[in-house]
């Protein structure tokens, strides 16, 4: 029974994973990945982890999948040509993908990878349950646990950064400007002004640095950066 | 089953995902196909937390599902910048950083 | 306290004065760092009398000391330590330093006073007070070299103070690359001697010279004639000299310090430090009296000519130390040091005094353009006449009995020395006339221009300050001398030194009459006790017919110059038409700098456009840096290629890699 269960969901995960490469509409692809999604939680269960596969679905399937959609909503998917650029790597790529996936099940099914033994371990009441993860979780891998907290903090504050709104792309280089390059009296020795990115304001010379007796420069009329450095 | 079996299915998926990943030039899609790449580690972590009887594994395909939605994200956020600069999303364009 | 604790207070004082100076430059008002100096100095002085005191309280058996504050432990058997050495002859040095020091400070609170420099200019100059006497109190040869080097730096501080005028810059810089080549003479000199006695330490050297080097050695005479190769160009002695007339763009009161005084005197000092040395090889001793006589000669000669003051002055300091170094090379030690102590008198005198007449001018030191000042300047010209018949040799004056000395020592010593002797009677004659040549231009004749404002009251003041030599314009900010102008007449710290300095030029004299007293040979005896010259003095018959011999010789002098600049005034002009090669030469100083230029100088510029333009270019930035980066380029240029920026590219790259390495675990398990 299990076998014939094994199967069923092994090959909807493959096909689902097939039908994100070679569809066309993003749309799709993310949807087919939802499929391969389920169908993998399915294999979890047969493998007897029902709280990664009770993960699975709410977090992955559901959390971020929906992200997926709501992007490609937003950015939006026309159907597009399967590969454009360069006509090597269409070739390249799923070749040696291939070739890595022969390897590896030469190993497995044949004798190469000899640490496999058939049915696994003997069954232990509890095993996959959310109390036994949870326990590890809080006691051998502690550090890990705390780290990824941190990671999602860090990935949410990035992601935050990266789409927030700015007001346009017009003005955006001129308050830039305002904001990292303010007004300062001329002379005063800034970098800007020896690499020669902005202008020295003149000021009454009792304000200037002393440079002797009269090193006078003509006066310029306003600031204004010079360009950006390439 | 034999956990080899599930290991078949774990490189199978490994391995389309990467043929995705050299073959698609639309941003999302190989977001996509990462994820792919990465759901098959986390099916074999599982199958190999089976096959010795602990836990660990399961543990360490949780902590992989959370860097994916993270790695999700800011990839997302990063689409969406790019979107919002009227940027072609193709990333065989954007290729400016290079020697 | 013991001689040597002073002996360490001493140095302590001047270097404590240029730290706080040199530190709070910016919070010191008006005078107060000139006040610091001084005082500072003061305090020096009132130890090397206590110094003094202290020694003449202690036998005469006893009277060398030597003294160890830290002790570098021996790296390769050097014994290094920070010790000094007091005996007669160091303290007697400290005493001159010191005290004309204290003069010339006071005289510089006034001078300098309106200089933007003003604090700058005393941190130097206590350095310098510092450095000197380091040089004469150091008891082994490292602090000896230490000393003569800080002197070299300080000097080129000084000369170059006003450091935005072209002239005084290279000025500085010549003099300092001459005292370098001194310093290298020194340092060599010394290894030379330390391979055979092993120790470094003044006192220990001495005793063993006679038992480690035989009379003439080869490697004593050449340690004794690098020495005095350091003592050379220390003390301007052909042909090491060219340095000290240029030195004169330095403010005046530098000039009255350094190059009269005290810096130039170093040379002497030395020579007289090492007589165990130079007695032991008296090849190079006599080497050292033929060049003195030399440069006696040929400065005086030269200091006929010139036009400029202060130039004037420096050939006659040139002159003067001629006789010294003759003197201390031929056994005449103690009446060489009196003369360095008369000399040091006058001569700094004369310096103050050209100071305030070139303020009365406004800066301008020709003497084409100076006449008259007897009216407008009363103080200054009575020390003028008093340091030039000082300097002339005119009986009572100091100068007289201490350079008279020197001159019949040589004459008793017989022999080829009577040459020299003769040498040193000729050079008086000059002494006399180019003195009183510099008195008549400057003091006599018509009044100039800025003489007549003078006397109706109000000093002459340029309207732009120009270079007295070149006359390109300045102006008073820092770095160029500063707007106002000092003469004695009206400021009283001007006038104390020179009254000082003057009286001593008239009585110091007394100290070393023949026949009557002999309390510098006497003091100094501990020293040279083990001189066998030194013994060998003239009677005092033979003194006083040697004085009578200069006396009559200076008067012949002054009476020379006064016949040609007083009496008839185109003389000086006629001679120079009918001795016109002579003329020329003179003017030319002996063309010794041209002599340089083309054996030294130009060779060395040549090799530098060589190795710049051959060994830099080509050999080190072509072949070696090149070649290196050119590889680092390349390589890095094949490797960029793989940076297409195509995301894929880089993935699929990834995807290789994984097959390639599944391929070998596969192959390694299986085989």
């Amino acid at each position: 029974m299990s076998a014939v269960l094994f199967f069923i969901a092994a090959i909807i995960a493959i096909a689902g994973a097939i039908g994100v490469v070679m569809l066309r509409n993003p749309f799709y692809s993310v949807l087919a990945l939802v499929i391969h999604l389920i169908a993998l939680a399915a294999l979890f269960l047969l493998l007897r982890a029902e709280f990664v596969a009770a993960a699975q679905v709410v977090v992955y399937a559901g959390a971020v999948m929906v992200l997926y959609v709501f992007v490609v909503a937003y950015v939006g998917g026309e159907d597009e040509p399967l590969t454009r650029g360069a006509a090597a790597l269409k070739i390249l790529g799923p070749l040696f993908a291939l070739a890595v996936a022969i390897e590896l099940c030469i190993a497995m099914l044949g004798s190469a990878l000899k640490g496999i033994s058939g049915k696994g371990a003997p069954y232990v009441i509890g095993f996959g349950t959310p109390e036994h993860i949870g326990r590890l979780f809080l006691t051998k891998y502690l550090f890990a646990f705390e780290l990824a907290s941190l990671v999602l903090l860090v990935s949410a504050v990035g992601a935050v950064v990266l789409a927030r709104r700015r007001r346009g792309l017009e003005d955006v280089d001129e308050r830039e400007q305002k904001r990292f390059h303010p007004d300062r009296p001329g002379y005063t020795g800034t970098m800007s002004e020896a690499a020669g990115f902005r202008r020295a304001v003149p000021v009454a010379p009792s304000e200037a640095a002393g440079a002797g007796n009269g090193n006078g420069h003509a006066p310029e009329p306003e600031p204004e950066p010079v360009g950006d450095a390439q | 089953m034999a956990i080899g079996w599930y290991l078949v299915v774990s490189a199978l998926i490994f391995c389309i995902g990467a043929a995705g990943v050299t073959t698609r030039p639309n941003p999302l899609v190989i977001l996509l196909c990462l994820e792919l790449m990465l759901n098959a580690a986390n099916l074999a972590l599982v199958a190999f937390s089976r096959m010795w009887g602990g836990e660990d594994g399961q543990v360490f395909a949780l902590i992989v599902m959370v860097v994916a939605a993270c790695e999700v994200t800011v990839g997302l956020g990063l689409i969406v910048a790019i979107y919002r600069r009227r940027m072609a999303l193709n990333v065989d364009e954007l290729n400016e950083l290079h020697g | 306290m013991s001689p040597t604790t002073f002996g360490w207070l001493i140095l302590l004082f001047p270097l404590l004065g240029t730290a706080l100076i040199g530190l709070s430059s910016r919070r010191l008002g008006g005078r107060a760092a000139g006040w610091i100096g001084t005082g500072a100095i003061a305090l020096s002085f009132a130890c090397a009398i206590g110094a003094l005191i202290a020694l003449l309280g202690r036998s005469e058996a006893h009277r060398e000391l030597g003294s160890t504050l830290w002790n570098y432990d021996s790296t390769v058997g050097v014994d290094a330590s920070l010790s000094i050495l007091l005996d007669p002859l160091s303290v007697f040095m400290a005493l001159i330093v010191s005290g004309v020091s204290m003069l010339i400070h006071v005289y510089s609170v006034a001078y300098m006073d309106s200089d933007r420099g003003y604090s700058r200019y005393f941190a130097y100059l206590n350095f310098f007070v510092f450095s000197m006497l380091l040089l004469v109190l150091a008891g082994n040869f490292l602090l000896l070299i230490v000393g003569w080097a800080f002197v070299g730096a300080a000097s080129y501080m000084l000369i170059s103070f006003w450091y935005r005028r072209k002239t005084a810059t290279r000025a500085g810089m010549k003099a300092f690359v001459i005292n370098v080549l001194g310093d290298v003479g020194l340092v060599f000199g010394t290894f030379f001697i330390f391979r055979h006695t092993g120790t470094l330490d003044l006192l220990g050297t001495f005793r063993d010279v006679p038992h480690v080097f035989t009379h003439n050695q080869g490697d004593l005479v050449a340690g004794c004639l690098l020495l005095l190769v350091g003592a050379f160009a220390k003390s301007a002695q052909v042909p090491l000299h060219t340095w000290l007339p240029d030195a004169m763009e330095g403010p005046t009161p530098v000039s009255a310090l350094i190059h009269a005084a005290t810096m130039v005197t170093a040379g002497v000092y030395l020579i007289a430090r090492m007589h165990p040395l130079f007695e032991q090889a008296p090849a190079a001793a006599d080497v050292g009296a033929i060049v003195g006589g030399a440069t006696l000669l040929i400065a005086a000669t030269i200091a006929i000519v010139v036009t400029d003051l202060k130039r004037v002055i420096a050939y006659s300091t040139m002159s003067q130390i001629g006789y010294m170094i003759m003197g201390v090379s031929v056994g005449a030690y103690s009446a060489a040091l009196f003369h360095l102590m008369t000399h040091s008198f006058f001569k700094a005198l004369l310096f103050m005094a050209a100071g305030s007449i070139i303020s009365a001018m406004g800066g301008e030191q020709s003497l084409d353009r100076m006449g008259g000042f007897r009216r407008a300047l009363p103080f200054t010209f009575i020390c003028f006449i008093i340091g030039g018949l000082a300097l002339s040799g005119m009986p009572p004056f100091s100068g007289w009995l201490s350079k008279d000395d020197i001159i019949a020592f040589l004459d008793h010593r017989g022999g080829a020395f009577e040459v020299l002797g003769i040498i040193g009677y000729l050079g008086a004659l000059l002494t006399g006339i180019y003195t009183f040549r510099m008195i008549f231009r400057a003091f006599f004749g018509k009044p100039c221009e800025q003489a007549r404002e003078l006397e109706q009251g109000h000093p002459f003041h340029a309207e732009v300050p120009r270079n007295p030599q070149t006359g390109e314009e300045e102006d008073t900010d820092v770095g160029f001398p500063g707007p106002d102008h000092h003469i004695a007449e009206r400021d009283w710290p001007m006038k104390v030194p020179m009254a000082a300095l003057a009286v001593l030029a008239v009585v110091g004299g007394v100290l070393q009459i023949p026949g009557v007293d002999d309390s510098i040979a006497r003091f100094l005896a501990p020293t040279f006790a083990d001189s066998h010259l030194v013994r060998d003095v003239p009677s005092t018959s033979a003194d006083w017919l040697g004085l009578a011999v200069g006396a009559a010789i200076a008067i012949t002098g002054i009476a020379i110059a006064y016949r040609i600049w007083i009496v008839k005034p185109g003389t000086s002009t006629k001679l120079r038409e009918r001795f016109a090669p002579v003329y020329t030469v003179l003017v030319n100083k002996w063309y010794f700098d041209e002599l340089i230029d083309f054996l030294v100088v130009r060779p060395a510029q040549w090799s530098g456009r060589f190795a710049d333009s051959v060994l830099e270019r080509v050999v080190i930035a072509g072949g070696v840096t090149g070649s290196v980066t050119g590889i680092v380029r390349a390589g890095s240029a094949a490797v960029r290629r793989a940076q297409t920026g195509f995301v894929r590219y880089y993935a699929a790259l990834v995807v290789v890699g994984i097959s390639g390495v599944a391929l070998y675990f596969l192959i390694s398990s299986s085989g």
